[in-house]
């Protein structure tokens, strides 16, 4: 097993126990996030593995940097606790939750062995931030100015939400 | 590529399988957003092992555009969630059914 091998097979489990940490966790929901930041990290790698590179980076810098951060900004300032949370969601939606769980891993199990032939070679500075960034700009660039579009609407779709009074 | 697609793919799988357990399962709104935010990061993975599976850079560019999708819904989420807060001084999804039926 190669070195890269072992790397991906180790933030496999990182990922999966960051996870199930998150999930699981029902008493502290501030370790909640510490798991998803675990998993945010742990997929990073993986990225990488996959010569991803700038997604890696990018992965690391919006998820684990921000969008966790901003999660926890929002359960320090709501200061939860505990206990006030009663019994977890009880009946037709854990039945489901299971249901989903056990339907998808039978299909993979079912489906995925073989399924994909060989790996192509990917051309010279494959994810880098050259080859990203020349397909963003020239063939999506339609879809990458309609996301400016969507952060704007998001922005001011939670200042008005968070907002105490809107005169 | 250091590991079959069918592995990644798995991978990919039982992150998203446990994303949406805990969305489904889970009381505190904010689990369940960040449940949501596990499920994109598990579709994420999907796009960039076909990118390297095939060579080609454009699922990359759609993992760059479900990152931004994701940082939208979790900032208007959380932005419902402080106004819940305030108007509810609760978090629990059982005492926000207003819309449910």
């Amino acid at each position: 097993m190669s070195a890269a091998a072992v790397f991906f097979y180790a933030f496999a489990a990182l990922a999966v126990a960051g996870g199930l940490g998150m999930v699981l966790n029902v008493r502290n929901t501030v370790a909640g996030a510490m798991s998803l930041v675990l998993t945010m990290v742990a997929l990073g790698g993986v990225y990488v593995l996959l010569e991803a590179y700038l997604v890696g980076v990018l992965q690391i810098l919006v998820y684990a940097g921000a969008i966790v951060v901003l999660f926890l900004f929002v359960v320090m300032l709501l200061n939860l606790r505990g206990e006030a949370f009663g019994p977890e969601r009880q009946g037709f939606a854990k039945v489901l939750g299971v249901a989903v769980v056990a339907v998808l891993l039978a299909e993979f199990v079912w489906l995925l062995p073989g399924a994909f032939g060989a790996p192509a070679t990917p051309p010279e500075g494959f994810g880098g931030y050259r080859a990203v960034g020349l397909a963003l700009f020239t063939d999506w660039l339609l879809a990458f100015e309609v996301t400016s579009l969507l952060l704007l609407a998001a922005m001011v779709g939670a200042v008005v939400l968070a907002k105490r009074s809107i005169e | 590529m250091a590991v079959p697609l069918e592995h990644v793919i798995a991978l990919s799988g039982l992150l998203f399988a446990i994303g949406a357990a805990g969305a489904l399962a889970r009381r505190n709104l904010i689990v369940i957003l960040m449940s949501i935010e596990l499920m994109l990061n598990a579709v994420n993975l999907a796009l960039v092992g076909f990118s390297r599976q095939w060579g080609d850079v454009a699922g990359q560019i759609f993992v760059l555009m479900v990152i931004v999708v994701a940082a939208a819904e979790v900032t208007v989420g959380l932005g419902i969630v402080i106004a819940l807060f305030r108007n509810r001084e609760t978090v629990d999804v059982e005492d926000a059914s207003l819309l449910r039926w």
